[in-house]
């Protein structure tokens, strides 16, 4: 049942954005959220939602994956349109049967908020379909390497991440293999009702807490027996490096954030 | 009358997405009741999806499954009544092993089938005798015993079900040539005791030869010959030929066979080995 859950959302390709180098991607990315929080009107906001098509098409990524990046945000989204048009109470009244009245400022703000979030999760969905989870975290290793002079432990914490990305997978073939065994042994998380369900969770937890331990402390082991020792002095093996590409895309970012600029100085 | 029957049980991973793939193809065979079965086969041959069947862990893509007569698929209570009827041991089974005390971890099948606390403790002594775990360590925690001691744990808590068939995959990988020993040992003693269904699933010959009456072998999904564990090593070469390895003993005897002596095809244990090669020269002494 576990085998379908994909890690992450990564989407293997050669287009453009997959080649640029990570870091760029990092912060190009952070500087399209703020520049969609900038718009102060749905003229910007069209600009911002030509950004994201237009770096779609050249990522190349399938349109029913961008679908699928939305699916978790619907209820949240459809939460805040319906918060907004019935709770909003200025400009014109368009509408009202007996205490329901709808103004036409909260029709604007929640088609403004909708495309907003929407514009959010899609536009930032892609720098997560473009990179590897590995080499995301390797960008913000790099990316956060000078807080290293203040004592922050980025390496340690990199490395952290990388293993855990590393063992989800693994784990998720444990959980799968020990739920088989105890309802081999007549657990009933497949047949009980809910609270039996939830009773036969501890002999699943119990031993892969143990077997997470047994593997940590193996890895620790073996890296240490590669010699492993924190991250100074550490070379790499694949460098980072930036192509004429990741200028063109800053380039690329800085012109839409004009054209937010610029919207939101002609239409008040 | 036959315990396990399929009826062309076939099984697809992943229907419907790139990674389809057919684990298992129109596999149709009968284990009798009281009989050991040796399921070899390479990895990936589908051995593994196949004894997840005879319990209910995997549903049919097509086909039926059929214990003691009976089809159980979606039928929840007796889906339970078959987990506790078929005994499943997995590979590597003490990481399965939760419970503050081996006694009470053993003790977890029989519980769960609504047993009374003086039938659990019967139970529980009974497999622990039969596993050869001393009663001593019936009340350390699981995690204090040694790797032999706790595979012998676990496989003890699927014996407390008492299952009309104990199903086992790889029962001693892992374990040092002793512990493999000690383990098939005590296999052979509980069925000598309980005289129940077994199926082993192994990919060592020398170890299942010892213990298997009829040797089913599993080939990319489809079964590749279910017979008589003599028979089963008559056919050496083509063995070899899917990539698995006879035991040694049929290996030489095969080759000296080539040289010109007639010992038999159907050579896999050594004392049987030792008998022929000496009443061959014997009767080459006095010829």
């Amino acid at each position: 049942m576990f085998k379908d859950i994909t890690l992450g959302q990564f989407f293997p390709g050669d287009s453009v954005i997959h080649k640029m180098d990570p870091r760029v991607k990092l912060v190009l990315t952070v500087l399209f959220i703020i520049m969609l929080f900038m718009a102060k009107n749905i003229y910007g906001l069209l600009v911002g939602i030509a950004f994201t098509i237009i770096s779609y098409l050249l990522s190349r990524i399938p349109f029913s994956m961008i679908l699928k990046s939305m699916k978790p945000i619907i209820p949240i989204v459809t939460f805040t349109a319906v918060l907004n048009v019935f709770f909003i109470r200025t400009g014109d009244l368009l509408w009202s049967w007996r205490f329901i009245k709808i103004y036409n400022d909260a029709v604007n703000t929640a088609v403004f908020m909708v495309v907003r979030i929407v514009c959010l999760i899609v536009g930032t969905s892609l720098l997560t379909y473009t990179t590897s989870p590995i080499d995301l975290t390797d960008a913000i290793e790099r990316l956060l390497s000078p807080l290293k002079r203040i004592g922050a432990p980025v390496h340690e914490l990199a490395m952290m991440m990388t293993i855990a990305l590393r063992f989800i997978p693994t784990l998720i073939e444990e959980t799968d293999k020990i739920m088989n065994a105890q309802k081999a042994r007549g657990s009933e998380l497949d047949t009980g009702t809910f609270k039996e369900k939830v009773r036969g969770m501890v002999p699943i937890f119990i031993p892969l807490f143990v077997s997470s331990f047994r593997r940590a402390e193996e890895l620790a082991t073996a890296m240490e027996c590669r010699c492993y020792h924190g991250g100074e002095g550490r070379t790499r093996m694949k460098q980072m490096s930036t192509a004429p590409r990741d200028w063109f895309a800053c380039v690329y970012v800085a012109v839409f954030w004009a054209g937010i600029i610029v919207m939101n100085m002609f239409f008040k | 009358m036959s315990i396990i029957k399929t009826e062309d049980l076939t099984y697809v991973y992943g229907e419907k997405t790139p990674f389809r793939k057919v684990a298992l193809d129109n596999v149709n065979i009968e284990i009798n009741e009281g009989e050991v079965v040796g399921v070899i086969g390479h990895t990936g041959s589908g051995k593994s999806t196949l004894i997840q069947h005879f319990n209910g862990l995997l549903k049919p893509t097509s086909g039926r499954v059929l214990i003691d007569g009976e089809d159980f698929t979606g039928d929840k209570k007796k889906l339970r009544e078959v987990r506790f009827k078929v005994g499943l041991v997995f590979q590597y089974p003490e990481y399965q092993l939760f419970e503050e005390t081996v006694y009470k971890d053993i003790a977890y099948g029989p519980k769960n089938m609504g047993l009374s606390p003086e039938q659990r403790d019967a139970r529980v002594l009974e497999s622990a005798q039969l596993t050869g775990l001393d009663e001593s360590l019936l009340q350390k925690s699981p995690f204090e015993l040694s790797g032999g001691q706790k595979r012998r744990a676990a496989i003890a808590g699927v014996m407390a079900m008492d299952p009309k068939v104990l199903i086992l995959d790889e029962p001693a990988s892992g374990l040092d040539p002793q512990g493999r020993d000690r383990i098939f040992e005590m296999l052979r003693t509980y069925h000598e005791v309980k005289k129940n269904t077994m199926l082993i699933v192994s990919h060592s010959m020398e170890d299942i030869v010892k213990i298997a009456d009829r040797i089913l072998v599993m080939n990319e999904g489809r079964v590749f010959c279910f017979d008589r564990t003599r028979k089963v090593f008559s056919r050496a070469e083509e063995l070899e030929r899917i990539g698995l390895a006879v035991p040694q003993v049929t290996r030489v005897i095969h080759r000296l066979n080539a040289m010109g002596f007639d010992l038999g095809e159907d050579v896999y244990t050594v004392k049987y080995a030792e008998g022929q090669i000496l009443s061959r020269l014997k009767a080459g002494g006095e010829g």
